[in-house]
């Protein structure tokens, strides 16, 4: 038998729900022999042009161009996406900045602020376009499976994993249910 | 010029963050500048106008989920100040060890999940292969060993804080609470196994340093200063202290208290990047470029404040003969002794019985409109800078991050392996393989640097001198 594929990425986010992950410890040697891990942070995997996978896991928020781009490409190529953490199911933290102009939210970091000397504005072809909102990953595309926590803790993650391994669309127990 | 083809080499990351790096040729073929682009950006410094000072540790630790308590500690000292206070010793002791436990996760993540790959597997070997997972596959013993040093450090923040990423441990005028007895000698029965696994590492490193050595004194090896806090003894600290600058030679150029930081380090912006680079500013941009994180406190070093980081230092000064502490792979050795130190550090302090002690915070209202917080995160020196109006509410945030400082010296980095992979419009195989080992050095946390995270997403492509598309490398 084939091992389930799987890919994960961040957008928007801090790395912590991935750290939650990492947070399995020794079960993560377990959870990792039973899957196949193709791109992710954590490997060298680094094609957005993803292969067809079994399961699709998304950090984070969206926040720029390109991470509606790459959460579309991903969409089209994994059977199950989960949107993993607050950011990627509410928009989390980072929507603290959606009630403020986009420009200003700019302005303020590349010319304001008191360090910086003769600031410009970062508009260049090789930068993706922040959006006016930071959005929850269901905005975008459609999700399967929300897993939510800051950062979920690695109960939940290795909980909603293996729900998914085994077929089944996890349900998170009420006791596995937390927000912060 | 002839390759206008499409190269296409093999695959790139394990870094943390978005980035893609562009080289751009002169007429002759030959590299004339590389950027490193930093992709990403969150606007933290705009949108925590208007918030009551005593949530900024808890909104800025979001920050990054690798180093949330630098950021938490960073911006707890920052309310301090605004508070005008000291806070209680058992506090700041309970601070430290906390910091300590992010130190060890932070340092065994980088050496043992993402550096160790290369060093193992080596950079040429497979990418599907080339991961932690490969490494769990061919040196078990290893990795298990890795994972569980990881693990000490985290619980040990949990320990403290509740929850290993994003707990609620340092607030304005201290610490939430106080460490029990029983989670005291639970973590202490922790230590011998992860001595055991540092020492594995420095000795895998150390090998690894002699069998590369040619290619270690050549590797993206540049002078530049350094920089980072220093106690009373010159030893580096990682909650408090001195900021110190040094020049390449280990002559002390500046030495001040960091909440002056405005008056030694100013930022740059360039367009096409949404990282700044900061600078030391009576040398302007770019010529103050600066270094900071393991390599850099290892080079300001006096001493190292525990014995067996200090014994191991001394054999990494021998290294260092010729400047060859300039060299980038150095970093990898110099992350190890200081997760040596942080254990040492964090045993003596839980060793002492007053780190169980109840008085860990002063309360009361704001006198200062203004407070700087400094601490050195992992990856380097971290400023958090606030201004609040008579009510407590942010008026001015300023937030300089360990990866950002980096940033000419990885920009540097990769134009000097871009030089030598590069010439008469030829790509060398293993360009892309060596620019992602020279920005791993660092180990930029790109969440970090840009208040902002995301995958490194890192691609190079290369320009001609008209500025025509030459050729894409990426991943298969
Ligand atoms: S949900 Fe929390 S831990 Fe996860 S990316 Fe967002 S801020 Fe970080």
């Amino acid at each position: 038998m084939t091992k389930p594929k799987i890919a994960t990425v961040w957008f928007e986010a801090c790395s912590g729900c991935h750290m939650s992950f990492l947070d399995l410890d020794e079960t993560l040697v377990d959870i990792l022999s039973k899957v196949q891990l193709t791109v992710s942070p954590i490997t060298d995997f680094k094609d957005y042009d993803f292969p067809e996978v079994d399961v699709g896991i998304v950090e984070g928020g969206i926040g720029n161009t390109e991470h509606k781009e790459i959460a579309e490409k991903l969409r089209k190529h994994c059977r199950i996406l989960v949107a993993w953490g607050d950011c990627a199911v509410f928009g989390g933290i980072n929507t603290l900045r959606n009630g403020i102009p986009k420009e200003e939210v700019l302005r303020y970091g590349f010319i304001e602020t008191e360090s910086t000397i003769n600031g410009v504005m970062p508009i260049h072809k090789e930068l993706p376009a922040l959006l006016d909102k930071v959005l929850p990953l269901h905005e975008v595309v459609p999700v399967d499976v929300y897993l939510p926590g800051c950062p979920p803790s690695p109960e939940v993650i290795a909980y909603g994993l293996t729900e998914i391994l085994e077929g089944r669309i996890p349900v998170l127990p009420a006791d596995m249910i937390h927000f912060d | 010029m002839t390759t206008t083809q499409k190269i296409t080499l093999n695959p790139i990351s394990r870094l943390e963050g978005h980035g893609k790096v562009t080289i751009h040729l002169d007429a002759a073929g030959e590299v004339q500048e590389a950027r490193f682009h930093i992709t990403q950006f969150r606007g933290y410094e705009r949108f925590c106008y208007g918030r009551p000072f005593e949530e900024m540790p808890i909104i800025t630790q979001r920050i990054c989920g690798i180093c949330p308590v630098s950021h938490q500690l960073a911006s707890a000292k920052a309310c301090d100040a605004i508070l005008g206070v000291e806070i209680p010793p058992a506090a700041k002791a309970l601070r430290v060890l906390e910091h300590m436990g992010q130190y060890i996760q932070s340092h065994a993540l980088h050496f043992f999940y993402l550096a160790s790959p290369d060093l193992l597997l080596g950079w040429d070997a497979d990418p599907a292969e080339r991961n932690v997972v490969g490494v769990i596959g061919k040196y078990p013993e290893l990795a298990m060993k890795g994972i569980r040093m990881r693990k000490l450090g985290q619980e040990i923040i949990r320990a403290l804080g509740g929850k290993k990423i994003h707990p609620a441990f340092a607030v304005a005028g201290g610490v939430t609470n106080s460490l029990s007895e029983t989670d005291r000698a639970s973590l202490l029965a922790g230590f011998p196994d992860a001595y055991t696994t540092c020492h594995a590492g420095i000795e895998l490193i150390r090998g690894w340093l002699q069998d590369h050595w040619e290619e270690v004194k050549r590797f993206a090896n540049f002078s530049s200063h350094y920089a980072g806090l220093v106690d009373s003894n010159g030893c580096p600290d990682m909650y408090d202290g001195k900021l110190r600058i040094t020049r390449h030679d280990h002559q002390i150029i500046e030495e001040f208290d960091p909440a002056d930081y405005l008056t030694f380090i100013a930022e740059h912006v360039e367009p096409w990047s949404y990282l700044k680079f900061p600078f030391f500013k009576p040398e302007g941009y770019p010529e103050g470029c600066y270094r900071v994180g393991p390599l850099a406190r290892l080079n300001i070093a006096d001493a190292m404040s525990t014995p067996q980081a200090d014994e191991e230092l001394q054999h990494f000064r021998k290294l260092s003969e010729n400047g060859l502490n300039g060299c980038t792979l150095l970093y990898h050795y110099a992350r190890l002794i200081e997760a040596l130190n942080c254990l040492e550090r964090a045993e003596q302090l839980l060793s002492d019985d007053r780190i169980c002690s109840r008085d860990v915070r002063y309360t009361g209202q704001p006198v200062n409109e203004e407070g700087v917080g400094v601490v050195e995160a992992p990856r380097g020196t971290l400023i958090h800078h606030y201004q609040v109006d008579d009510y407590g509410a942010i008026r001015k945030v300023n937030l300089i991050v360990a990866t950002g400082h980096n940033n000419i010296a990885m920009n540097r980095s990769v134009q000097l392996v871009a030089q030598e992979y590069i010439h008469n419009g030829q790509v060398q195989e293993g360009l892309l393989n060596r620019v992602e080992g020279a920005i791993r050095c660092y180990d930029p946390c790109l969440s970090c640097s840009t208040h902002a995270f995301g995958q490194m997403l890192l691609s190079i492509q290369i320009y001609g001198a008209d500025g025509e598309l030459l050729a894409e490398i990426r991943r298969e």
